[in-house]
């Protein structure tokens, strides 16, 4: 049984700078950054100290809340620095890259002939486990829970995201054996949502031990929060399991070739960009070894994409779940008048107070200013045509900003992550910072009913 | 540009010096000048090119056919009431002579309206340290465009206050209201000074001159009200807006060009103008029914809602987003509504011969109770899905 989802809330923006589908010379990365950040709520505690040698797949720290939860070095070097913040809060190890690769070994075999133990146990200690994630809090899974479902998303719909079935392409055998040890570790589904607006790539379409299905419609479609919504939603008390294709590939390739395979296709994406194509590299590469020569001046980096990705410095590093960069212009100039309607500045908008709404498909270069400054809530109906849920975005946020657990849970908390608001926020009149707001709310529901 | 820039970053009072009312001043004089330049720190890196400036100015846009208007029609009516135009003369003759002196009757309207309504806004974000925010840009021409002609600047600058402060900024200020502003200015002329705001006398701006002899002067719906159906203009003069009444609301067709304006850019709610029309329709077709021939009651459906303040209503007041019910079934339900009520007020009840303000105002207080209704129902199918599953 298969599900067609048809999203029809939710816009596509349009960038200049989408990535070619071909290949850039590949270019090792000088060294590497694991951002415990990445992960939100995790405190990490530290397995290795300045100076160690490391492996791939070597622990580098652990989560404090389950010392099973590893996160393992993706090249084998020397552990060269670990920056702290406030507080000693660790934001960055740093491995140097020996080239070598040397690696540590795991098991390896079919996983449809492995026990539900055996792959658990496998993929904990990799470090693939950090890949698996769960609704509700849009945080790492907890292996010791068994999710009612696992839900992979096969496309992204975000600007500028990287066409996951031209990444996979080739990798069909990894992606099935992933998705086959997923199949293990749930007593549900798991559910393989491709997209319905073009062929998929035949790595998808002809996966086996899942079910399928093809959702169809603009950004937030890719979203696999939207998805779940929408083929089985998720209620209090329930867990679902949540990856993208792409980190399927990882749990396939570990099982086949008894190694961590870190390495990962990334778009180089953005108007700066002079020549964006794919490369290919692994998490948490320098980013500036990555661009060389290939960006102009003046631009903002972000790993992942413009909506929901972090900002970088320009020698900044990839972060864990990014299979995107992106370089768009940083802005920042005043404008003079610049909220006259109609005839002053005309950035892609979704109110039609520009003439920019005549030409949706025209790509655009968007810079990082706010166009205005942040005020209360004024504007109704904004929210909810971008966010394809049964949901009531606005009354939800409101929720979230007074702290009303109850009232949280009741409109449907548990089935949103921040990235579900991220086109809210773009087309906030009043520029509020509602992933932020998202976020700070799903971890407080987190602390306070775990 | 760079120029005007330099001078404003060279005049810039101190953010926490001695006199905040000079930043919050500045602040608002700077920003409405330039957009600021701040770049996305947390969350999405782009963002709309939309903001709350531009939201009101859109509003404020779409009120300029109906503030023309209204200028035209001050003009027409004096010198129709002191005898020097005929009625069939609408805009051929003395066309300068009527706009000229209505714009002089409207201007200090406009203007005691927004530096009264401004000045307090300023105060407040001075006293809270905040920046100045949009709202009264709307309210601000909203004001004049809801009052007489005729009334005392003095009375409009005392409700004006009222208004900003018990109205607005003791809820927090913008975005956090439960009545319109607007709509509360009016409301506190009319129950503070009831013999500038109804009645017969206080439409037509005479301007010390006097007027003709068997001149009213009252409005339709005061006529209407009176029995005198005889008087009440036609359906077409009721559209074009050649009749007595408040400043603005006059004319359907100069509201409907705003109309089409906040409908098309997304602005103003369709679903609330359209359910609205409806709701006055159906009631006006209710009481057209049970009404006897030629009474007030029996009037046709659609030449009640072209009198009186229902359009005018329908379009700029009910649609405030701030005010009205915020989720797309509650707009549609808040309409309904509204313009039942409007209607019951207006032909139901003797003291009141317009009932669009009152009725919005009952709108306005509802639209929480509304909305929560709603959400409830989506609450409820949520727990429904946990029990089933």
């Amino acid at each position: 049984m298969s599900k067609d989802v048809r999203i029809r809330k939710g816009v596509n923006i349009k960038l200049k700078g989408a990535a070619e589908k071909l290949y850039a010379n590949p270019v090792s990365t000088s060294d590497i950054v694991i951002r415990p950040t990445d992960f939100p709520t995790l405190i990490p505690k530290l397995s290795v100290k300045v100076g160690d040698k490391v492996k791939v797949g070597s622990p580098l720290f652990y989560n404090k809340e389950n010392d099973q939860i590893l996160f393992t070095s993706p090249v084998s070097g020397e552990v060269t620095e670990i920056n702290r913040g406030e507080k000693r809060k660790v934001l960055e190890i740093k491995v140097k890259n020996d080239g070598a690769d040397s690696a540590e070994t795991f098991k390896q075999g079919d996983p449809n002939t492995l026990s539900k133990e055996e792959i658990l146990d496998n993929i904990l200690k990799s470090g693939v486990w950090p890949f698996i994630r769960q609704r509700p809090f849009d945080v790492i899974a907890n292996p010791t829970e068994e999710p009612k479902a696992i839900h992979v998303t096969a496309l992204d719909t975000a600007p500028l995201a990287p066409d996951y079935g031209f990444v996979v392409h080739g990798q069909e055998e990894a992606f099935q054996a992933g998705l086959d040890a997923l199949a293990k570790l749930t007593s549900g589904k798991v559910h393989l949502n491709i997209t319905g607006d073009a062929n998929a790539d035949a790595a998808f379409s002809g996966a086996k031990n899942v079910q399928v299905n093809k959702i169809s419609g603009p950004h937030p479609a890719g979203n696999v929060g939207i998805q779940m919504h929408h083929i089985d939603p998720i209620n209090k008390g329930e867990v679902v399991w949540v990856l993208r294709a792409l980190d399927v590939i990882t749990i396939g390739t570990l099982f086949k070739e008894g190694k961590l395979d870190a390495s990962r296709s990334v778009a180089i994406t953005g108007s700066k960009v002079k020549d964006p194509k794919y490369i290919k590299t692994v998490v948490g590469a320098n980013v500036a070894d990555l661009l060389k020569d290939n960006v102009e001046e003046g631009g903002r980096y972000i790993s992942g994409n413009p909506l929901t990705g972090t900002q970088i410095p320009a020698n900044g590093y990839l972060g864990f779940y990014d299979y995107q960069l992106t370089i768009i212009p940083e802005g920042g100039e005043n404008r003079f008048m610049g909220w006259l309607p109609f005839i002053g500045f005309n950035g892609f908008s979704l109110s039609r107070t520009s003439f920019s709404f005549l030409s949706p498909n025209k790509e655009r270069d968007l810079d990082a200013n706010m166009n205005g400054e942040e005020r209360a809530f004024v504007m109704t109906g904004q929210y909810e045509k971008v966010f394809p849920m049964d949901i009531y975005p606005v009354n939800l946020v409101k929720s979230m900003i007074v702290e009303d657990i109850d009232l949280m849970e009741n409109l449907g908390v548990y089935e949103v992550a921040p990235e579900d608001f991220a086109l809210c926020e773009y087309s906030c009149t009043s520029k509020i910072e509602t992933q932020k707001i998202v976020r700070e709310a799903l971890n407080l529901v987190r602390k306070e009913t775990s | 540009m760079k120029a005007l820039e330099k001078f404003m970053q060279k005049v810039k009072p101190k953010e926490d010096g001695k006199f905040p009312l000079a930043y919050a001043i500045w602040d608002g004089t700077y920003t409405f000048l330039f957009v600021p330049g701040h770049t996305n720190k947390n969350g999405v890196h782009i963002r709309d090119s939309v903001d709350l400036k531009r939201t009101m100015i859109v509003v404020v846009l779409a009120l300029i056919p109906a503030l023309l208007f209204g200028m035209y029609n001050v003009g027409h009516q004096h010198f129709l009431a002191i005898g020097e135009c005929l009625s069939t003369d609408h805009v051929c003759n003395m066309f300068w002579d009527k706009f000229i002196f209505g714009a002089l009757q409207v201007l200090p309207i406009v203007i005691v309206s927004y530096s009264v309504g401004l000045g307090v806004e300023f105060i407040f974000a001075a006293i809270n340290r905040h920046p100045i925010q949009e709202g009264f840009l709307v309210s601000g021409m909203l004001i004049p465009l809801i009052v007489p002609a005729d009334i005392p600047l003095w009375m409009l600058a005392v409700a004006v206050i009222f208004a900003v402060v018990i109205g607005k900024e003791i809820f927090g200020g913008t975005g956090m209201n439960v009545l319109n502003v607007a709509l509360v200015t009016r409301a506190f002329l009319f129950f503070a000074f009831p013999t500038k705001m109804s009645g017969n006398q206080v439409w037509i701006s005479l301007g010390g001159d006097k007027a003709i002899d068997g001149f009213s002067g009252a409005t339709p719906l005061g006529d209407a009200a009176q029995g005198a159906m005889d008087k009440v203009p036609s359906l077409m003069d009721s559209i074009i807006g050649f009749i007595p009444g408040s400043i603005g609301e006059t004319s359907a067709i100069a509201i409907g060009l705003g109309a089409l304006l906040l409908i098309v850019t997304g602005i103003g709610s369709f679903r609330i103008m359209i359910s609205m029309f409806v709701g006055g329709f159906l009631t006006a077709l209710v009481f057209n029914a049970i009404g006897d021939a030629g009474s007030y009651m029996a009037m046709a459906p659609l030449h009640q809602l072209m009198l009186g303040g229902f359009m005018f209503g329908m379009v700029f007041m009910a649609t405030d987003p701030v005010t009205a019910s915020q989720t797309a079934t509650g707009k549609i339900i808040y309409g309904l509504f509204i313009g039942m009520m409007a209607l019951l007020i207006r032909v139901a009840n003797p003291a009141y011969p317009e009932g669009v303000m009152l009725a919005i105002l009952l709108g306005n207080v509802c639209a929480p109770l509304i909305d929560h209704m709603v959400v409830s129902a989506n609450i409820k199918k949520r727990l429904k899905r946990l029990k089933t599953a």
